[in-house]
């Protein structure tokens, strides 16, 4: 039955799902809306950001998001190593290092949820914190409170970074390389540098936002091939780059999942984000705010 | 006909008579039931060489096709009892229109574009099979097998031989596009599409004809294993371990000869056949993974292009 209350109901969680779809896409925004990495594995990164705050979790009994940012300067090496490697083995030799790049960090993502089954095996897990499990009540609305805390928590990441990319120099390095690399260097700056440094950025976020994805749901190690379609579909739709495009697009996500969650039914869940991004694809390319013609 | 081809198809004849003898002389199902596996890669393998070597666009779709093969031949088996060869050929058939979506699909996106949105058009299918009762939904379908014809004292023997021409076929295909202009207009593009089709290159219909090709083989390929298994589920069917398991064979094997994937399928099929049985499916996955980032790394021709290394290197030496 169709009502305004369950509608309502609907678009809030939306809204605040969108938050949190924003916040594990924005690594992606960076990579491979910046920087043109074909980043199939960044959702198999975020689960094992999940992993790690699972890890410390469970075992230190240390907070999630204090754990996310616990893992966050390791994330930001492991960033740096990455793209250095990338680089080094894919971009610099040209021609064909497209086809191959895709096909080597499909072969990450797969690598990394086979290690997860094997240390952590394949159930489901979940982190124990004050605010999980909780709900605030508004009238008819039920709203869980850890959906709150990603909500806020998102919200900040987002405002962060778009801070960083627009207000600092480094920031707006990142987004001068990502225009024309060509010009950085007649003027001296090293683009490689400068992109090395960007694809830390962009792991170092996932350690909140791994903190984020376990602690809005649990999380399985196969849990990264459902978020290919989710942050694709908003990084696609936000066009390539465009941080607060990146946001309007995730509610935009958010809020059609949880329409349909309510209406269609949960079987139909997992199809939403990728029938969207392949409409996206096929109709508008460069994305609703699209930075490129 | 040339010499080269006139072994490549006594080549083939001795390999369907091997095949055949086989499936006479040997009783124990499981050396068919294990080769069946290996097989039903080769097909696939060279199949998404097709689209992703000779023309340079990565299918992240294997598990698309494979999926929606497999359910054609359910459906199909279901309405009306169908017997195999109609069971493959409509399979073939979906395949091929299928195909031709992504073939429009490649007008308007390439590189990683194209590959995303083959994951996504996969989710989508395998979504909807898992929303569709009439084939079993999310908890799948169990199958009868009809009775065994004639020549072949059990089923899974009759597979292997269905899927050993299909290899066949499929070989020939790709081996036919690789000499001719088609395969020299996909390479063209390959290289450098909007260069190709400046010097006259028929850019679009090449890549959709390579595409519904690639589509038809896959699904075909796919339509036995609803026999093979006697059971169909939409998160094993529409698995995008098949999508990383042909990636891996096609480029390490090698995309720039039809040979390539069918050293790829033939190596990576069997350890993965010795791997399921000895230890365990995911380390199985692991061991592929691994296999695929060395040589994508490593030796970006795959097995081919290190035989043409080899074999340069000595012509150097005599010289």
């Amino acid at each position: 039955m169709f009502s305004m209350d369950l509608l309502l109901n609907a678009v809030v969680l939306g809204v605040l799902l969108g938050c949190f779809y924003a916040a594990v896409s924005l690594g992606l925004s960076v990579s491979f809306g910046l920087l043109d990495v074909p980043h199939v594995a960044h959702p198999a990164f975020l689960v094992l950001a999940s992993y790690g705050v699972y890890f410390l979790n469970d075992s230190y009994d240390i907070d999630p998001l204090l754990a996310g940012l616990l893992i966050t300067p390791l994330l930001f090496l492991f960033g740096l190593v990455a793209y250095r490697f990338y680089y080094e083995t894919f971009e610099k030799r040209g021609s064909d290092a497209g086809v191959r790049g895709i096909a080597f960090l499909f072969g990450i993502a797969f690598i990394i949820e086979v290690l997860i089954i094997l240390q952590f095996g394949v159930d489901q897990r979940s982190v124990s914190a004050s605010y999980i499990g909780k709900a605030w009540r508004i009238g008819e609305m039920r709203i869980p409170l850890r959906l709150l805390v990603a909500f806020a928590v998102a919200a900040a990441l987002t405002i962060l970074l778009t801070l960083y990319m627009s207000r600092t120099f480094m920031g707006r390095a990142i987004r001068a390389v990502a225009q024309d690399q060509e010009a950085l260097r007649l003027m001296g700056a090293n683009p490689v540098q400068i992109k090395q440094w960007a694809f830390g950025i962009a792991t170092a976020v996932l350690g909140i936002a791994g903190a984020l994805l376990i602690i809005v749901a649990p999380v399985d190690p196969t849990l990264d091939r459902a978020y290919i379609g989710r942050t694709f579909c908003v990084v696609v739709m936000a066009g390539l780059g465009s941080m607060t495009g990146t946001l309007i697009a995730a509610i935009i996500l958010g809020v059609a999942e949880s329409i349909v969650l309510s209406t269609v039914g949960a079987s139909w869940a997992p199809a939403i984000s990728f029938a969207m991004l392949l409409g996206i694809l096929a109709v508008r390319p460069q994305g609703l705010l699209g930075r490129r013609s | 006909m040339n010499r080269n081809s006139i072994g490549f198809w006594i080549g083939a004849a001795v390999f369907l008579v091997a095949v055949a003898l086989m499936t006479q002389m040997v009783s124990n199902e499981y050396p068919f039931f294990a080769a069946y596996g290996v097989l039903q890669f080769v097909v696939l393998a060279v199949a998404w060489s097709i689209l992703g070597g000779y023309a340079g666009y990565v299918n992240f779709g294997t598990s698309a096709f494979f999926g929606v093969g497999v359910y054609t031949a359910v459906f199909l088996f279901k309405v009306m009892g169908a017997p195999l060869g109609v069971q493959i050929a409509a399979a073939a058939l979906v395949g091929a229109v299928l195909g031709l979506a992504v073939g429009l699909l490649t007008l308007r996106m390439q590189g990683i574009f194209f590959s995303i949105a083959t994951i996504a058009m996969t989710i989508v299918i395998e979504t909807s099979v898992t929303n569709w009762r009439f084939v079993g939904g999310a908890a799948g379908i169990q199958l009868q097998r009809p009775p065994v014809m004639a020549p072949f004292h059990s089923y899974v023997q009759m597979l292997f031989f269905v899927q050993a021409c299909m290899v066949v076929l499929a070989v020939a295909i790709a081996r036919y596009i690789q000499n001719s202009w088609i395969g020299r207009g996909l390479q063209a593009l390959k290289d450098d599409e909007v260069a190709a089709e400046c010097t006259g290159v028929p850019t679009l219909r090449l890549k959709v004809l390579a595409c519904v090709i690639s589509g038809a083989l896959m699904c075909a390929a796919g339509a036995p294993a609803a026999m093979y298994l006697q059971y169909a589920d939409p998160s094993s069917a529409f698995n995008l371990n098949y999508s990383v398991s042909v990636l891996a064979m096609s480029l390490i094997g090698g995309t720039a000869h039809w040979a390539g994937p069918v050293f790829g399928a033939i190596l990576l099929g069997s350890t993965q056949q010795l791997l399921a049985v000895t230890i365990s499916s995911e380390v199985n996955v692991l061991v592929l993974g691994i296999m695929l980032v060395l040589f994508v790394v490593a030796a970006p021709e795959g097995i081919i292009g290190l035989i043409r290394r080899v074999r340069r290197k000595g012509a150097g030496g005599e010289a």
